[in-house]
């Protein structure tokens, strides 16, 4: 617990009290918990509280993220899981086998896997649960000194808090007073939004008064606001005190999450408490995703659902008519139930019955298994050493856990560029000032062109050493004194929203909030114009030497509309003068027409630093005169007032005076590339995967990018480019770009023929152009001929429409789509794709925070699609296709033996093997495959991009493949009924004794049934660890000692009535006749089989099967090298010897020598 | 030979290069473990299905079951049986008369005999099997109607059977013992086999009763109540509904073999998976004197007829048959093993014609690398 220096004592308690009705606006009071209130229509409130009373809600800052406690988990819990339709049913199940006259099976046929089903899902959320108290606990037991002490959870709305440094924010709160000077005070807000730099909050300017806690008991003011939403940049209101109005922004706002930093205590009254805060609005539920292979898992089961019905109703009129022409003559010995008395009842209970047995096709534990096995592939991708970066000390995570397999149908990635292609580390580069060009060289070309880095410390004892530059003509100009080059480094100087922190004298660290600012603060500051700090009146400056402070008189902020961000400062002479920095597209329009020479000559350089891949910002100021700026401060401030529309009318304010500017330059800033970054996009396209890159940057820029990550290549045959400038004119642009295509020298051809075009083409496209694509008319042909591109580039894109062009492709291509993105613009993007990837770099955790996976660089990409996605999709499908093979292989027999037993829904098997069947006996050996398989190694799949593509064209696991695995289980489970029903039905034991008892067949079809589904798993599975080998071999094991635990006499003694097979695993297990039916059983099953898969991989070798053969053979030449000729002689003979049989000389023989050739030379060099 | 390798891959190689700083220094590096098992490269064996193992996989299971199945098919063949159906529908057949005017309430016996001719002489021991057809033992309301506790000799459960027992459970306020549906359909044909001697004579052939259930059964499964005697023990118990007499008398010559623990009644009680069963009745060991068990010749069975079938178009047989290691008569299973045998090994000539033909192996020599 924090401290707690003083105490305050405050009597009145504070009520918020909210009206159910939907809420336009809210108002607090300070230091009145009893203020009630309500939306502005019931404004006369006061007398009517006792009316409202009973519909108001008390608002604390108590917060619950748990779901349950200890009484209400049990009820809760599985009310919440019998929610899920499976177990729903199974519960429906259970219930119809507690009716006797129904109950086929024993009601612990069902409940036992139930149970276990439910179990494990209880435990799971349970321990999530206990985690979500602990973390609910910390924070709602944290002191916080509210002008009483209370613990967290017992602020309320309307208290007043004090906070101290370090110390989190507890409620939204409206800053009072600061111990620092001017009300300031510092934040970070690494929690909200996982911007580690720090931020500056101001109080609310007037009540200065309120500096003394004494003056703060006694406050009294009203804040009326808007209600709780989750936009954590905004905030409006307005403070009622004293009969005076005080417009509230989100300067004036400290949010839930943050930090104080650097600031000894401040005052705030909390306006948002508990779950009204931004923070809590914003950790909404994110948008549950499923993968394909999930909803066809659901439609699948609903056709098995079918399916069991089918049978149930085949069966009952089997029923039906066995009971009218057998079971009614047979009523001496066999009397129908009471109730029934007609071969139609008995028929309709038959068909329940039926159900209840047939049940297992329905598979209860493939959720389950399922869950499971994701979790394990998450698991495995969070253990990823390549997938771990060194440097920045993170690992790959797999945050949500249901989405592994689609990692491997990957079609279409959506790239940012920044951050995501590039590092997003700026260096300052090349500038142009007044027309002249400085710089020389990006970090590409830095190597061939060996120019002298420039020194900075004789000339400057703030400089920073790390800092880079090549051409001493700038300092050189900066020194003489000319007038642009120092007027440009006062402007980045100025002109920014930079903090700095000066640990000792000249140790200056500056916190930005946008890596580029931070570049051009440094860069101004070697260049002789050190930004020193800053208060919100001030900014202080050490200019060559020299100290200034600036009076700041109006900070005009950036955003993604103005997309430029200005100053107005008073320098130490009086004089006002506005700095702007910004966008070319919107600076260059609002420059003085004196400008005109200097701005052509500008642009041309602005599109030379673009054509390298450089960051660009023009730069500009204006002299503004006293009485300009009297008149602009007036209407500036009663826009920042105004209540609605405050941001529009402020923007229309800013646009007013950011009019008529001259012109200093530009500059630009490289962004290097990231490690392996066109590397990784070649592989992907060599996987057949789309790279589409969606950034906010230029044109040129991103052409640029494309280039040098090997996106647009010389090769291509035409990169076209649809750019209009305007909306106005992308009406026509549009059309006269698609006229421009068709006349291009290779015409683009008409949408039909676009499957069928050669050579390989680039499209860039940019935002405009872009949001007239994106309209319904144009959308079908913008998608066709993008997708006909090799590579698409979509430049000046706004966040909105990453999503938009994503949920496009979604719809128009029913493709799976993968968005990768660092920063908060790429968080509607990495939402709307099938599978969002963050990149923890420099632009905070906000896409983490969304995303579906994270790590730290993007060539991680390849290792997560091609190695961990392809494999679990590999595992998925051979999963889901043997899961369903082995439930119908055993449950159906049940349907053959209906045709024999009357249709009297009588199982085949013993009650205990039905409930352990798919819990004990089978259910390891194929998670262990799930989870465990390879096909081919992990290098190999990156070698060999193509191998991707089964997963794109979903090969593995779709309708037909289920299909094969039902007929497949049909196919095992006739045999399992007729072969031990043909053999056994005269045969006798050794003794006379015969073998066609009940007991004794539902051992052997038992058996045989547990030894074919091992047999089929340990065909299916290609790589057998040891845990592999342990769970088949254990599973067999198992089931052979349970078996004769269940038939053992102790058992029996105890519970007669249950274990009445006593006896019957040793007199079964004895008969030389029942192995030979279970082998002959096993043989019939399986030989097929493998004779198709033989077929299958000799005629039509997949490229998996190809690559795997290759490589065992070149592996057994590595590593068993004394043993390979003895292996690949043996091969030779076999296949020379049946070759001889029939031509003389087989091919077989030259080819293995020349692979054994080829694998040798690749072992030797 | 199978294809087949234990993987060992050397290090991650593309990782030492850059580690070299930062790792050191960092108080707590997140860097996963170095483990084959978490980074997926445990030693594995992968099988793969080439032409040199599936081939000659079906050669030798071809070649491994064809002569199973012809010992199996000689041995099958070797095993002398004789069957005899005495239900008689026919009105020629001599339990004509028994058949139609029996029913479960006449209280006198009705006899018939059967004559027949065995061709070949049986040896060694033979079995004596009394076969039914058209009877669903394994119908699910008749497998359950049984009390296994009371079977055992559990004292509560012999007052108070199951329920699973309705509607064999009580009669008035007696409970039956044995109670349930199986119990009271016991088969109670009794069957007598006499050797007709070249003279004319009939000789009785003697037939054992006892060793005719399973060893657990007998012993463990089937235990009667305690009781100073049978009929003290039963106490209090009514007989099943169609049964003439009482479970205690089921053989008052051997005390051994009355009550639940008689032999006749356990075999009933295994209820048989199929509706066309035969269960043993009698063994007929081989006496030192004579060289074989049944000389060849004519022979005599007599009925005592006592079980209906014919309500629910039932048969019923008498089966006679010698015994070799893996049972008796069984020629489907040799033929089986043989018809597989001889599949796989034909399927392992055409897939290696195929694979001679179609050979696409030199298209993969341009995987790419």
């Amino acid at each position: 617990c924090d401290p707690v220096y003083f105490t305050f004592v405050c009597t009145s308690f504070i009520h918020l009290w909210l009206c159910v009705s939907a809420e336009e606006e809210r108002k607090v009071k300070a230091n009145d918990r009893d203020y009630v209130c309500v939306p502005k229509s019931h404004f006369c409130c006061i007398p009517m509280n006792f009316i409202f009373f009973s519909l108001i809600l008390v608002q604390s800052n108590c917060i619950m993220t748990s779901k349950y406690n200890m009484l209400t988990f049990l009820p809760v819990n599985l009310f919440e899981q019998f929610q899920e339709v499976a177990n729903t049913y199974f519960l429906f199940l259970l219930i119809l086998q507690l009716i006797p006259q129904i109950s086929s099976l024993s009601w612990f046929t069902t409940i036992v896997p139930l149970a276990l089903v439910l179990s494990i899902t209880a435990v799971k959320d349970a321990t999530d649960d206990y985690f979500r108290h602990r973390s609910d606990n910390q924070v709602n037991n944290h002191q916080s000194q509210v002008l009483i002490r209370e613990r967290w959870m017992n602020v309320r709305v309307g208290d007043i808090i004090k906070l101290e440094n370090n110390q989190s924010v507890v409620a939204d709160l409206l800053l009072l007073s600061s111990s620092e000077p001017h009300g300031l005070c510092y934040i970070e807000t690494a929690e909200l939004d996982g911007e580690t730099n720090v931020k500056v909050r101001q109080s609310v300017s007037v009540p200065a008064e309120l500096g003394d806690p004494n003056n703060l008991a006694t406050f009294n003011g009203e804040v009326v606001c808007e209600p709780p939403n989750n936009k954590l940049d905004r905030f409006c209101g307005t403070l009622y005190w004293r009969d005076k109005k005080y417009p509230l922004t989100n300067q004036n706002m400290l949010l839930r999450g943050c930090v104080l930093r650097n600031t000894e205590a401040c005052y705030g009254l909390v306006i948002f408490a508990g779950p009204d805060t931004k923070l809590m609005q914003n950790s909404g539920r994110t948008k549950f995703k499923r993968t394909s292979i999930d909803r066809l898992m659901n439609t699948l089961v609903l056709w098995i659902f079918g399916f069991l019905v089918c049978m149930g109703v085949i069966l009952a009129v089997g029923n039906a008519v066995w009971e009218k022409e057998v079971g009614s003559l047979f009523q001496s010995y066999l009397p129908w139930d009471p109730p029934v008395d007609n071969f139609l009842f008995s028929a309709f209970l038959s068909f329940w019955s039926y159900v209840i047995i047939l049940n297992t096709v329905v598979p209860i534990s493939l959720y389950v298994s399922v869950e499971v096995i994701r979790l394990g592939h998450s698991y495995f991708i969070n253990w990823d050493r390549q997938m771990f970066c060194s440097q920045c000390n993170t690992a790959a995570e797999a945050r949500t856990t249901t989405l592994n397999e689609e990692l491997g149908q990957v079609e279409y990635v959506f790239s940012d560029k920044t951050g995501t292609l590039t590092q997003n580390i700026m260096s300052f580069n090349k500038c142009s000032i007044n027309g002249q060009a400085y710089g020389k060289g990006t970090s590409r070309e830095k190597n061939t062109e060996r120019s002298k880095r420039l020194d900075f410390t004789p000339f400057n004892p703030l400089a920073n050493p790390d800092f880079c530059f090549y051409d001493e003509k700038l300092l050189e100009s900066v020194k003489v004194g000319d007038w642009h080059s120092h007027e440009y480094f006062r402007l980045l100087s100025l002109c920014h929203t930079v903090m700095s922190e000066e640990k000792s004298e000249g140790e200056l660290v500056y916190k930005a909030q946008s890596p580029d600012e931070g570049a051009l603060v440094k860069a101004a500051r070697n260049f002789g114009f050190v930004f020193r700090s800053r208060t919100p009146g001030t900014i202080t400056t050490t200019e060559l030497g020299r100290t200034v402070t600036y009076s700041l008189l109006a900070i005009l902020d950036f955003n993604n509309i103005r997309k430029r961000m200005s100053v107005i400062v008073r320098n130490p002479a009086g004089r006002i003068r506005l700095y702007c920095k910004g966008a070319d597209t919107v600076l260059l329009e609002r420059l003085h027409p004196c400008n005109q020479e200097l701005m052509t000559i500008t642009s041309d350089h602005l599109n030379e630093y673009a054509a390298d891949g450089l960051r660009t910002l023009a730069l500009a100021y204006r002299d503004v005169s006293e009485e300009e700026w009297e008149v602009w401060s007036e209407s500036h401030r009663s826009a920042d007032k105004a209540v609605d529309c405050r941001e529009d009318r402020l923007a229309a304010a800013y646009d007013k005076i950011e009019q008529d500017m001259m012109l200093l330059g530009a500059t630009a800033i490289e962004d290097k590339l990231q490690e392996g970054v066109s590397e990784t996009i070649a592989l992907l396209s060599l996987a057949n995967i789309k790279v589409w890159v969606l950034t906010g940057d230029k044109q040129e820029t991103a052409v640029n990018i494309g280039y040098s990550c090997k996106m647009l290549t010389d090769d291509m045959m035409e990169v076209f480019t649809i750019s209009g400038r305007t909306v106005q004119r992308q009406e026509g642009d549009g059309v006269a770009g698609d006229d421009q295509l068709q006349g291009s020298p290779c015409p683009l051809p008409p949408t039909y023929l676009m499957d069928n075009i050669s050579g390989e083409f680039g499209l860039i496209i940019n935002g405009h152009s872009l949001a007239h694509a994106l309209e319904a008319d144009m959308e079908v042909e913008f998608v066709s001929t993008a997708c006909a591109c090799k590579a698409v580039i979509c430049c000046r894109v706004t966040p909105l429409q990453k999503a938009q062009v994503v949920e496009l492709i979604k719809k128009h291509k029913k493709a799976v789509t993968l968005a990768i993105g660092d920063g908060a613009n790429d968080v509607s993007m990495i939402k709307s794709a099938h599978i969002g990837v963050g990149i923890s770099g420099q632009e905070g955790i906000q896409a983490v925070l969304a995303s579906d996976y994270s790590f730290a660089q993007f060539r991680f990409l390849q290792r997560l699609l091609l190695v961990h996605g392809r494999w679990s999709y590999l595992r998925m499908c051979r999963f889901l296709c043997y899961f369903f093979y082995k439930n119908f292989a055993f449950t159906m027999v049940h349907f053959w033996f209906g045709f024999f037993c009357g249709f009297s829904a009588q199982t085949v098997y013993d009650q205990f093997f039905i409930t352990l069947y798919n819990i004990v006996y089978t259910s390891l050996p194929v998670l262990a495959m799930g989870i465990f398989d390879q096909d081919v190694p992990d290098h190999r799949s990156l070698e060999c991009p193509k191998l991707y593509e089964p997963g794109q064209l979903n090969l593995l696991f779709n309708k037909k493949e289920f299909f094969i695995c039902i007929a497949q289980g049909i196919y095992t489970s006739v045999v399992l009924f007729f072969m031990p029903y043909a053999v056994l039905s005269n045969a006798t034991q050794s003794t006379g004794v015969p073998l066609a008892d009940y007991q004794t067949f539902a051992a052997t079809t038992a058996t045989a049934l547990v030894i074919v589904v091992s047999v089929q798993i340990a065909l299916d599975t290609g790589f057998w660890t040891v845990i592999n080998h342990v769970f088949v071999w254990g599973s067999l094991g198992l089931y052979f000692t349970i078996m004769l635990a269940l038939h053992s006499q102790t058992l029996f003694r105890i519970f007669p009535k249950q274990f009445h097979f006593v006896g019957c695993a040793q007199s079964t297990l004895l008969q030389p006749v029942v192995w030979l039916t279970i082998a002959l059983a096993t043989a019939i099953c399986i030989v097929p089989v493998l004779a198709f898969r033989f077929l299958k991989l000799d005629l039509k070798p997949q490229l998996s099967d190809t690559v795997r053969t290759h490589l065992c053979v070149s592996v057994a030449i590595t590593t068993v090298i004394p043993r390979y000729f003895a292996v690949c002689l043996s091969i030779h003979d076999f296949a020379d010897f049946f070759g001889a049989l029939f031509k003389g000389n087989s091919p077989i023989r030259s080819i293995f020598l020349c692979e054994i050739l080829r694998n040798s030379c690749f072992f030797f060099s | 030979m199978m294809a087949s390798s234990y993987n060992a891959k050397d290090e991650d190689g593309h990782h030492s290069g850059s580690v070299s700083h930062g790792g050191a220094g960092t108080a707590k590096s997140k860097k996963p473990d170095n483990t084959a098992f978490k980074q997926q490269r445990l030693p594995a064996w992968q099988p793969i299905l080439t032409a040199g193992t599936v081939l000659p996989a079906f050669f030798v299971i071809g070649l491994i079951f064809i002569p199973i199945g012809i010992g199996l098919y000689v041995t099958s063949n070797n095993i002398k049986e004789f069957e005899i159906d005495y239900t008689g529908v026919n009105v020629d057949s001599p339990c004509y008369t028994c058949a139609n005017n029996f029913s479960w309430n006449s209280t006198t016996s009705c006899s018939c005999t059967v004559n027949f001719t065995l061709e070949q002489p049986f040896e060694n021991n033979v079995y004596m099997y009394y076969g039914l057809s058209n009877f669903y033992q394994n119908h699910r309301r008749y497998v359950k109607s049984r009390d296994d506790r009371q079977l055992n000799g559990d004292a509560t459960a012999l007052k108070d059977p199951s329920n699973d027992c309705e509607p064999y459970r009580k009669i008035g306020v007696e409970t039956i013992a044995p109670c349930g549906a199986i119990a009271n359909s016991l088969f109670n044909d009794s069957l007598e086999l006499y050797y007709v001697e070249p003279s004319g004579a009939l000789n009785a052939v003697p037939l054992a009763k006892k060793g005719i259930a399973w060893w657990t059964d007998r012993n463990v499964k089937f235990r009667n109540p305690a009781g100073v005697d049978l009929p003290t023990a039963f106490k209090g118990t009514a007989k099943p509904v169609n049964w003439r007499k009482p479970v205690y008398e089921l053989d008052p010559s051997d005390p051994d073999n009355n009550g639940f623990i008689n032999e006749d009644f356990i075999v009933w009680m295994r209820t048989a998976a199929l509706p066309t069963f035969r269960k043993l009745y009698r063994i007929i060991h081989k006496n030192q004197s004579s060289t074989s068990t049944l000389p060849s010749g004519r022979y005599v069975l007599n009925i005592t007829y006592n079980y209906p079938v014919l309500s629910f178009d039932g048969r019923k047989r008498m089966i006679l048959s010698t015994i070799s290691w893996m049972g008796g008569k069984n020629p489907f299973l040799g033929i089986a093993y043989i018809t597989v045998g001889s599949i796989c090994f034909f399927l392992g000539v055409v897939l290696l014609i195929i694979h001679h033909k179609y050979d696409t192996r030199s298209n993969s020599a341009d995987i790419p690398n």
